[in-house]
């Protein structure tokens, strides 16, 4: 370790770990294969992904609502079940998406060691990671559609700005699943992602205005609450629910892309490490 | 493009590689070559640097000092473009369980950017090539462990590779999925193919290469065909001694027809130019069971690298 070696002169060019991604269209075919996986149990996973919220949806919102009635959101009354309904789509997203990139791509990265097998053919380390966060945030976002339709069907909102709101929560799949990914790069087993579902995703939830508004919450939730993205992506999805425009829409948007764009270089430079390379 | 006569540059290269983990120095100053056509075989023990020399070869592990050049590229520079031409089988499999096994090609296929027709229109030669026709539909899980490693075979020849990296590709094998296995490996190389195969199977090496690097502690300490290193390090006959009263014959008059003996164990190995004397003489023990044979890889394996296990085996 001390002594320069003969070697040095002709030793290949150290990268940082840190660089630039080194993205291309070679992630397209990792993506479908994670796509052809999926389909042969999509009906299951899909009664699996939307079951959950809307099980929150239905046993919060009417029978919660009963009791709430209506809450002021900017000073103009909403039912609560469409306030739940614009916060807990978005916390579908955010949970969909962050499941897929950490318990499905630790299985694929370390478990089966598929990455391992696709590294032998001419696809880099950069493009399997990032065709894994968007493989990730494309399953929120059949999550979402799927409770976008039940939503449409139960006409809790008929709102056209819902269009908007389809695009927005894709983001919000990336968002989280270039989060997860930092985690899972450090992953030693399944166990650690228990850390990351109950120390981080669990008050994400109960701090992000998705059951009841953030001001209601004592000046320091509240501060906390302003740095989690939850919070971004509910400032910018509920008032489309409402036919409305977001305010700030550019502000809460640009947190979000600040999240995934510091989340996805970390969690690449994680994974190289991991790597090796 | 102009037609270039074929240049007696190697397929493959590697100068001076050096690898270092922590303290360890895990590969130390590593040269080799493979010609067009040629399977190069390493053996060594286990840790000796084969598995970290495959993966420098492959550019997933970035050496600390030394070049590669393959297919007249540069490795890691280059290393897409190089992996484009190889096909690898490694120590684990790495078939995906989700897939059957055309699947499995289909899928793999494409991340050499083939186009779907194409890959589809190579999957019954491959199978065939495999063995695998009649398991198109089966999943890994429910193949038998030669079945799976035949299918990383047929899923690393997916891209009619020019060279086959090949990391211990009959590890755990049956002696019939070994045999058939061999089989596949020659037919390869019978149509053109260059292999480099790490092993630890003497016999494997000695079918299967024209030429064998030996590797110890990261170091290249032997490097020809089989013939010349047994000729070169051996004598060429070899007598195993044991049952009662073998080990005092190590230190007998017996000595004397041998070049060499060493003990392991219950057994006394004689290493001889003479063996006609040598029989002759144990004739004089007829309590004691021996076994007379050409020497081979095995004993030259062992004699480069020591008969101790190593602590990290």
């Amino acid at each position: 370790m001390n002594t320069p070696t003969l070697s040095i002169t002709h030793a290949p060019q150290a990268l940082s770990r840190w660089r630039a991604p080194r993205l291309s269209l070679r992630f397209w075919p990792v993506f479908l294969r994670n796509l052809l996986v999926w389909r042969k149990l999509a009906i299951p996973s899909l009664l699996g992904n939307i079951a959950e919220p809307l099980m929150w949806l239905v046993a919060f919102g009417y029978g919660m609502g009963a009791l709430v009635g209506q809450i002021t959101v900017d000073g103009q009354p909403v039912p609560y079940i469409l306030f739940l309904a614009s916060g807990s789509i978005c916390m579908s997203a955010m949970n969909a998406a962050s499941f897929e990139a950490l318990y499905s791509a630790f299985s694929r990265m370390h478990v089966q060691k598929t990455w391992d097998g696709i590294m032998n053919a001419p696809v880099g380390l950069d493009d399997i990671v990032l065709a894994e966060m968007l493989w990730a945030a494309f399953k929120a976002l059949f999550t979402v559609t799927a409770i976008l339709g039940v939503m449409l069907v139960l006409d809790i909102s008929h709102s056209p700005k819902l269009l908007v709101a389809w695009p927005i929560l894709l983001g919000v799949g990336i968002t989280f699943s270039s989060m997860a990914l930092v985690f899972n790069a450090l992953a030693k087993g399944y166990d650690f992602f228990t850390y990351y579902f109950t120390l981080f995703l669990t008050p994400t939830m109960f701090l992000s205005g998705v059951f009841f508004p953030l001001a209601q919450l004592p000046p320091l939730a509240q501060w906390l609450a302003a740095w989690l993205p939850l919070s971004h992506a509910v400032a910018l999805v509920r008032p489309l629910f409402m036919d409305q425009w977001p305010s700030d829409g550019l502000y809460h948007g640009a947190v979000l892309v600040a999240y995934a764009v510091v989340s996805f270089w970390l969690a690449l430079g994680l994974t190289r490490k991991r790597f090796g390379q | 493009m102009p037609h270039i006569e074929p240049s007696p540059t190697p397929l493959f290269q590697a100068q001076h590689l050096t690898k270092r983990y922590g303290d360890t120095d895990v590969v130390q100053d590593l040269s080799f070559e493979i010609a067009p056509g040629e399977c190069l075989g390493v053996i060594g023990p286990n840790g000796a640097g084969k598995t970290t020399t495959i993966r420098m070869c492959l550019g997933l592990t970035v050496p600390d000092g030394g070049s590669i050049t393959a297919l007249g590229l540069r490795m890691p520079l280059d290393a897409l473009a190089i992996k484009a031409q190889l096909g690898v089988v490694t120590q684990l499999d790495t078939l995906d369980p989700d897939f059957n096994c055309a699947e499995n090609l289909l899928v793999y296929g494409r991340y050499f950017g083939l186009k779907e027709a194409e890959i589809k229109k190579r999957i019954p030669a491959l199978l065939e090539f495999a063995s695998l026709t009649s398991k198109a539909k089966a999943k890994p899980g429910e193949l038998s462990g030669g079945m799976k490693r035949r299918l990383s075979l047929a899923r690393a020849l997916v891209n009619d590779p020019k060279l086959l990296l090949l990391d211990e590709p009959t590890t755990g094998l049956d002696p019939q999925a070994r045999h058939l296995m061999w089989e596949r490996l020659q037919l390869l190389l019978q149509q053109g193919k260059s292999i480099l195969l790490t092993t630890h199977f003497m016999d494997e090496a000695e079918r299967l290469c024209s030429r064998l690097l030996v590797l110890d502690h990261g170091k290249k300490i032997a490097e020809g065909t089989p013939r010349d290193l047994i000729a070169q390090y051996l004598e060429p006959d070899v007598v195993e001694v044991y049952g009662v009263g073998a080990l005092a014959l190590a230190e007998s008059p017996l000595r004397a027809h041998a070049s060499r003996v060493e003990v392991s164990g219950e057994t006394v190995f004689f290493y001889t130019r003479d063996s006609g004397a040598l029989m002759q003489a144990l004739h004089a023990y007829p309590q004691l069971r021996t076994l007379h044979r050409p020497a081979n890889l095995e004993d030259l394996f062992l004699k480069l690298t020591g008969r101790q296990i190593r602590e990290d085996a």
